[in-house]
């Protein structure tokens, strides 16, 4: 979460065709619990609301159709948020013997509430590519019809944000809730956080007292005491370089199963096809659909004749780790992982950011 | 939270009409095409070295390198081997069919550095028909340029690609022009053997004065830039354009990643020099 007041970027797009109203922030409010569920309701004007909600007992993001449906402070959803803005599937053309003609009808004024830090850091580095130039129009309007509302959370199991520098958020969100028990600290990160606030303005308080600081403090202080997991995230760059011939690579790639689970579970993994569907009844007319993608599969780099340029697991596998920990760096200043743990769940044979440091360090797979 | 303001998709594919297309050899096929938007097509401009994604509606979209030079405006042509479902209904199109495009992408040959140097062009394979876009700009341009060797190797005779046309470049004084092929037939009078068997005819030249551009099949590379390192041609000379599995061409889908490089957007050439730093290269 914000520690201290900052000026928040204001230009997320590199485009200039772009232009986030994120601003700096303005001010932190306070905000009294009882006031949040009304609050989270009045937010519907601004879009259609967004939350971790539980469906078929699995949690993610969903529209809740009451408010005490919402799940925040802690748990994640399966598959991060962006699933929202780089869906698993959409219709990127309608085509037909005249052409293609872009479907944007995927997107819609949203608001989605709950946004973990290590969440709104995956926003952030998603944009790196997709809101590079030449700009993805697709995720560009999600990315613009979407309100970001953060909301702090305290680690769970497997989280190891704290090691990534992903547990605190400067920017990147329009409106931050930190849950402080006896009341809320509320950071506002744009102009239409702003306005969000102005509806209900009699909920906000903009007297933050000395005590209450001090229990913002203590409250980090806490929190940062409940990490289980943790890593020696900046030595992994030059790690990943000298290991690149290690045989751990081998060790771990005898019991990959290429499911690319870490893949869907992973927040900044931005890898798609795009396949061409006709429809049903036509020899001539369809649609051009994206689809997530996985370097984990085998025919990832594979190319028409045949030749697969990662045939092997171990090159995929060393691949993904050195997106994650190394050369997403390189690019963009920061490696690709935010430490949200996801990949140490879903993965069934123990492959994920954690063992792969530690084998990282000690030249040896871990045993399962 | 943006203002609203609509941006070009560049994954809108053009409408181009196939203007003349017919067999190199078998399963290989030349595709002269043109975008059907007139002022689109004669303004329409590349760097040799730089690709179109290509799609038939309903089948797909794929990769393809120009082999036209941007020297010679208002036609793009294509080289296209049939190896899976575009290409084959590519090859079922005929004559005024219309195919679509989107393009160029990549960053081309790094021509600024080759200006006033001795150009050295080596391709094996189908990695002549991108290869074939520098060589006409080179001889386009050819004041511009020193002393031009064009080497390239196929597999039989009967499998050369542009074999009249590099026949002809023959007769040409401007150019020094070494073909090979793996296996003879009748009537062969050239090398025979891999490709690096005509490094032999080179004559002395000044490493440093020289720029060599590559392509051909992976394995070709090791051998070829062995020959070019031991003529001493400064490692960032020797430019090379590399195949990977693309699905946007704009550096966002993930399939042609390289280390943190992408071949569509920071590639498909790079220098040797490069691949030093990254080692999926070649």
């Amino acid at each position: 979460m914000p520690h201290q007041l900052r000026l928040i970027r204001n230009d997320v797009a590199p485009a200039p065709t772009f232009q986030t109203g994120w601003v700096p922030t303005v001010r932190i409010l306070k905000m009294e619990p009882k006031y949040f569920q009304a609050f989270i309701e009045s937010l519907d004007k601004f879009g259609r609301v967004y939350a971790p909600v539980r469906r078929n007992g699995v949690l993610t993001w969903d529209t809740p159709e009451r408010f005490e449906e919402i799940v925040l402070g802690g748990e994640h959803t399966m598959i991060p948020v962006k699933k929202l803005f780089h869906p698993m599937r959409f219709d990127m053309f309608r085509f037909d013997d005249s052409g293609f003609t872009p479907d944007y009808s995927s997107s819609e004024k949203r608001v989605i509430v709950g946004v973990p830090p290590c969440e709104i850091h995956s926003l952030l580095r998603l944009d790196e590519v997709f809101m590079e130039r030449p700009v993805d129009p697709y995720y560009a309007q999600q990315r613009r019809d979407s309100a970001i509302i953060g909301y702090s959370c305290l680690p769970g199991e497997n989280c190891f944000c704290r090691s990534t520098g992903t547990d605190i958020v400067e920017e990147g969100f329009d409106l931050f809730f930190v849950n402080l028990g006896e009341f809320y600290l509320v950071w506002v990160g744009s102009s239409l956080g702003h306005d969000m606030v102005l509806v209900h303005e009699d909920f906000f308080d903009d007297s933050v007292s000395h005590d209450d600081i001090k229990k913002y403090i203590a409250w980090r202080k806490k929190r940062d005491g409940m990490f289980k997991k943790s890593f020696d995230f900046r030595s992994m760059p030059d790690l990943m370089e000298l290991s690149y011939e290690s045989p751990i690579w081998e060790g771990f790639a005898e019991r990959c199963l290429s499911c690319g689970q870490c893949t869907m579970v992973c927040p900044t993994c931005n890898c798609y096809n795009v396949v061409d569907v006709l429809d049903i009844s036509s020899a001539t007319s369809g649609r051009r659909e994206r689809h997530w993608d996985s370097c984990m599969f085998v025919d990832y780099s594979l190319v028409a004749g045949g030749h697969n340029f990662r045939g092997a697991r171990a090159e995929r596998l060393k691949l993904w780790y050195t997106h994650k920990l190394r050369a997403y760096a390189s690019e963009y200043g920061k490696p690709a992982c935010i430490g949200c743990g996801r990949c140490v769940e879903a993965c069934p044979v123990d492959i994920n950011v954690l063992t792969v440091a530690e084998a990282l360090v000690t030249m040896e797979v871990p045993a399962r | 939270m943006i203002a609203t303001e609509s941006v070009e998709n560049p994954f809108q594919p053009e409408p181009a009409r196939i203007v003349r297309q017919y067999d190199l050899i078998k399963d290989h096929r030349f595709f002269q095409i043109r975008h059907l938007d007139m002022s689109r097509a004669m303004s329409f401009t590349y760097n040799p070295g730089q690709f179109l994604m290509l799609s038939i509606p309903g089948v797909g979209e794929a990769p393809f390198s120009i082999s036209s030079t941007p020297s010679r405006p208002g036609i793009i042509e294509l080289g296209i081997r049939r190896t899976g479902r575009l290409t084959d209904a590519l090859f079922r199109k005929r004559d005024n069919d219309i195919v679509f495009i989107r393009g160029p992408y990549g960053n081309g040959f790094k021509i600024d550095q080759m200006r006033g140097k001795d150009i050295l062009i080596v391709a094996g394979g189908l990695g002549v028909i991108p290869l074939r876009s520098i060589l006409y700009y080179v001889l386009d341009n050819r004041d511009q340029f020193g002393r031009l060797y064009f080497m390239y190797g196929a597999r039989s005779p009967e499998e050369m690609l542009f074999k009249t046309e590099f026949f002809q470049l023959r007769e040409r004084e401007d150019i020094e022009c070494l073909y090979t092929v793996d296996r003879a037939s009748e009537g062969w009078t050239g090398e025979v053997g891999v490709v690096t068997k005509l490094f032999k005819y080179l004559p002395d030249i000044d490493p440093e004065g020289v720029n060599a551009v590559v392509c051909g099949p992976p394995v070709m590379y090791k051998f070829v830039i062995k020959e070019l390192l031991k003529l001493k041609i400064p490692k960032n000379q020797i430019q090379m354009t590399l195949e990977r599995r693309m699905k946007c061409g704009v550096g966002k889908c993930g399939h042609c990643v390289l280390d943190h490089l992408y071949t569509c957007i920071d590639g498909p050439v790079f220098t040797y020099w490069d691949t030093l730093h990254f080692r999926e290269l070649i």
